[in-house]
C-alpha cells in the first residue's frame, strides 16, 4: 500500500508578528517527513480556510501568542464547518491558559500545546490527528 | 601591551568600561518598567501606581491593534484590543493614558514602530496641552522599524517610506526636542527572535549604521543627532557572555562613530543603552523560577553599565503582568540597586582575562556580520535578500534542538520537572476593553470636526506624496512629515485614518514566508 506524506497547514493568524515558534514548529514537522505548508503572518480565520482547503492539508497548526484565541479559533472552526471540511483537525500553540484550552478543546480543538511542549510530542500529535482526520486525502 | 593601553578607564574613549566616569555612583540607572493594558484609563492608574511605588520613568506598551496603525473597531482589532498593551485610537486615548501625569518631568518611553510618527506626535500634542515646554520633554521612542523586518515582524510599511518616516522623527527631534531620543536602536527583540548575542550585537549596530547614513542623507551633521541615538539590549542568562555583549556594544559604537562617520562631539560617541530581561527566557513550568532568571540577568545588566533597565514579572510566560507581580519585577532592581552594592563601582570584572576575551570574540564577531551586511550594500539590501532573518531563525532552530536533546537545560522544562502544577493568578482582559474603545471611538467621529479632519487627511496625503508642505518652518527639511501629522492628530484624525493615508501613498510591505 502506498502512503502518502502527511500534509499540514502551519498559520500565524491575528495581527501578532512573533513567528519563532511557529517557524520553529513548520521546520520541526518537515524535518519529521510531512508537507509543510507556511501561511506567513497576519492570516484571517478565512485566509487560513481558504488555503487549507487549496492545499487539501489534514491538519492545520494555529500559533497565537497575543490572548486572541477566543476570538479567532471558533471562527476557524465555524469556517471549516461550514465549508464541510470539519473532518480537518486543528492544532494550537501558544500562550493559551488552561480553562480557555479546555474549552477550545470542547468546541473541536484536537490538542493545545502551550509554552514548554516538547517538539517531539508536538511532532506525534499532528502525526496522530492526521491519521485520525477525515479529509479526501487520507481517505 | 600594556593593559592600561587595552582598557581606558571607564568614562574614557572607546567606553568599554562604561560612558561615565562615576557610573552609577553618579546616577543609578532608571527603573522603567514596561506596561499598558486593557484600556488608556486603567493603564493610567497602574502608571501612577508604579510612579508611587518608586519607578523613575514611564514605559508604554501599545495593544497589537495600535503597533499595526488600526483603530479599535477595525475589524482585524477584533479580540486584541487592549490584549497586549494599551489601546491608542486617536489624541483622545493619549489624553487619558497621560492623565495627571507631567510631561515636562516623567520621562516617558513608547515602544511603538510602524506608526511611531502618528503617535509621537499624539504625544507631543499632549504635551502641547500640558503647556509643556517642548525643548524639556525627555523620553524615548522606539522607532526602529528596521528590526520589525529583521525580528519582530510589525511592519505596515516597506522599508524606504518607513525610513523616511524615521528620518523625519530624528530630525523633528534634533531641531524641537533636543532632550528626547527619536530612537531606540534594538536588538531586544532580534534576541528574543532566536539570535545568538553576536547577531544581536551585530544587526542592532548595523541597524545605528543605516539610521546615521540617512539622517546625514537629510543633511543633518553626524554631532547634531548622534548624541540623542539611544539603544536597546536584552539581558539574557549566560551571565559573562552578556557583560562582555554590552561593553563590545560600547567600544564597537564609539569607534564606529569617530572613524566611519568622523563625529568629534564624544557625546555622539557614546552609546547609551536600556536594557530588559529576557522574556523568552521564562518558563510557563514553576514560574516562580523566573524571579531568579530575571534577578540574575538584572546584575548582568547592571554590571554592564545599562542606562535604563525593565526586569520582567514572574507571570510573563502566561500573561501580561498583574500588579503584585510587576511590583516583585520593581522590587528586584531595587534589591540590586540599594542592597548589594554594585552600584558603588563601575565595570568590576574588567581586566578579567575571561571576561576581556569574551569582549573581544564579540567584538570581532560583530565586525564580521557587519563587513558581511555593508558587502550586500547595507541593511535595507540585506533584509530584501532574508539574510539576518534566515541567519536568526537557523540560530533559533539549533537552539530548540539543544533543549530537545538535552543539551540546553531549561530548569523546570527539560530537567527537574514536576507534574501537577497548580496555575499561578494572572491578568485577564475581558472583553469590556474593546467594547469601551469601539463606543468611544464611535462618540469622537461624531462629535469632532469632520471637515477639519478630512482637510488635515489631505494634507498629509500630499505631503507623503512628495509635495512641499505649505507650512513648512525654517528648522525642518520641506518635506518633513512631522508637522502635517502633528495637524492631523489635533483633528482628532485616528491613528487608522491616519495609517490609511499613508498606507494608500506608501503602499504595505509583505513578508515572503518561508520556513
Amino acid at each position: 500500500m502506498k502512503t502518502f506524506p502527511i500534509r499540514v497547514l502551519v498559520a500565524k493568524p491575528g495581527l501578532d508578528g512573533h513567528d519563532r515558534g511557529a517557524r520553529i514548529i513548520a521546520r520541526a514537522l518537515r524535518d519529521a517527513g510531512m508537507e509543510v505548508i507556511y501561511t506567513g503572518l497576519r492570516q484571517t480565520p478565512e485566509m487560513i480556510v481558504n488555503a487549507a482547503l487549496q492545499e487539501d492539508v489534514q491538519v492545520i497548526g494555529l500559533s497565537i501568542l497575543s490572548g486572541a484565541h477566543n476570538a479567532i479559533v471558533p471562527r476557524v472552526l465555524e469556517l471549516l464547518r461550514e465549508k464541510d471540511m470539519a473532518g480537518v483537525k486543528v492544532i494550537v500553540g501558544g500562550i493559551i491558559p488552561d480553562e480557555d484550552a479546555r474549552e477550545l478543546e470542547r468546541q473541536g480543538v484536537t490538542a493545545v500545546f502551550q509554552p514548554g511542549a516538547s517538539l517531539e510530542t508536538i511532532v506525534s500529535a499532528v502525526r496522530q490527528a492526521a491519521e485520525h482526520s477525515n479529509t479526501p486525502a487520507a481517505k | 601591551m600594556a593593559r592600561s593601553l587595552l582598557l581606558p578607564p571607564p568614562g574614557e574613549f572607546p567606553y568599554t568600561r562604561g560612558i561615565h566616569q562615576s557610573m552609577y555612583r553618579g546616577r543609578l540607572w532608571t527603573m522603567r518598567q514596561f506596561s499598558g493594558f486593557s484600556t488608556p484609563a486603567e493603564t493610567n492608574r497602574r502608571y501612577r501606581y508604579l510612579l508611587d511605588q518608586g519607578q523613575t520613568g514611564i514605559s508604554v506598551a501599545f495593544d497589537l491593534p495600535t503597533l499595526m496603525g488600526y483603530d479599535a473597531d477595525h475589524e482585524l482589532a477584533h479580540g486584541e484590543v487592549g490584549k497586549c498593551g494599551a489601546p491608542v485610537s486617536s489624541l483622545a486615548d493619549v489624553e487619558a493614558l497621560f492623565e495627571a501625569i507631567p510631561l515636562d518631568k516623567v520621562s516617558v518611553s513608547m515602544t511603538i514602530n510602524s506608526p511611531a510618527a502618528v503617535i509621537w506626535a499624539m504625544y507631543l500634542a499632549v504635551a502641547e496641552n500640558q503647556r509643556a515646554d517642548t525643548s524639556r520633554l525627555s523620553g524615548t521612542l522606539q522607532n526602529d522599524i528596521l528590526k520589525e523586518y529583521i525580528a519582530q515582524k510589525e511592519f505596515i510599511f516597506p522599508p524606504q517610506p518607513s525610513m523616511r518616516l524615521v528620518t523625519d522623527t530624528i530630525e523633528f527631534a534634533t531641531r524641537r526636542t533636543p532632550r528626547f531620543n527619536p530612537i531606540s536602536i534594538s536588538g531586544y527583540h532580534i534576541r528574543e527572535a532566536g539570535s545568538t548575542a553576536v547577531q544581536e550585537l551585530a544587526f542592532t549596530l548595523r541597524d545605528g549604521i543605516e539610521y546615521v547614513e540617512w539622517a546625514l542623507e537629510r543633511g543633518l551633521a553626524v554631532d547634531e543627532f548622534a548624541p540623542r541615538l539611544s539603544f536597546f539590549f536584552n539581558a539574557h542568562s549566560d551571565f559573562f557572555e552578556e557583560i562582555a555583549k554590552y561593553r563590545a556594544a560600547r567600544r564597537l559604537w564609539a569607534c564606529l562613530m569617530r572613524d566611519r562617520f568622523g563625529a568629534h562631539d564624544e557625546r555622539s560617541w557614546k552609546l547609551r543603552f536600556h536594557a530588559q530581561t529576557a522574556g523568552c527566557s521564562l518558563t510557563w513550568q514553576q514560574p516562580y523560577n523566573n524571579v531568579v532568571r530575571t534577578s540574575l540577568q538584572a546584575m548582568a545588566a547592571v554590571l554592564g553599565g545599562a542606562q535604563s533597565l525593565h526586569t520582567n514579572s514572574l507571570d510573563e510566560a502566561w500573561a501580561l503582568p498583574g500588579e503584585r507581580a510587576a511590583t516583585l519585577a520593581l522590587r528586584t532592581q531595587q534589591v540590586i540597586a540599594f542592597e548589594t552594592g554594585v552600584a558603588a563601582v563601575p565595570d568590576p570584572f574588567g581586566g578579567s582575562e575571561y571576561l576581556e576575551r569574551l569582549t573581544g570574540d564579540l567584538e570581532a564577531g560583530a565586525r564580521d556580520y557587519i563587513r558581511a551586511i555593508d558587502g550586500m550594500g547595507g541593511m535595507i539590501a540585506a533584509i530584501e535578500k532574508g539574510f539576518p532573518q534566515g541567519e536568526i531563525a537557523r540560530a533559533s532552530f539549533e537552539f530548540q534542538q539543544k533543549i530537545e536533546k538535552g543539551e540546553a537545560v531549561v530548569v523546570g522544562v527539560n530537567r527537574y520537572r514536576v507534574d501537577g502544577e497548580r496555575a499561578i493568578e494572572t491578568l485577564r482582559i475581558d472583553q469590556s476593553a474593546e467594547d469601551t474603545q469601539i463606543e468611544k471611538l464611535r462618540l469622537l467621529r461624531k462629535t469632532r470636526n469632520n471637515g477639519e479632519v478630512e482637510r488635515t487627511l489631505n494634507l498629509l496625503r500630499r505631503a507623503a506624496a512628495g509635495s512641499a508642505i505649505p507650512v513648512s518652518a525654517p528648522d525642518l527639511s520641506s518635506r518633513n512629515l512631522m508637522l502635517p501629522l502633528l495637524d492631523a492628530v489635533r483633528s482628532y484624525a485616528t491613528l487608522g485614518e491616519i495609517c490609511g493615508a499613508l498606507r494608500e501613498v506608501f503602499g504595505t510591505y509583505q513578508e515572503r514566508p518561508n520556513i
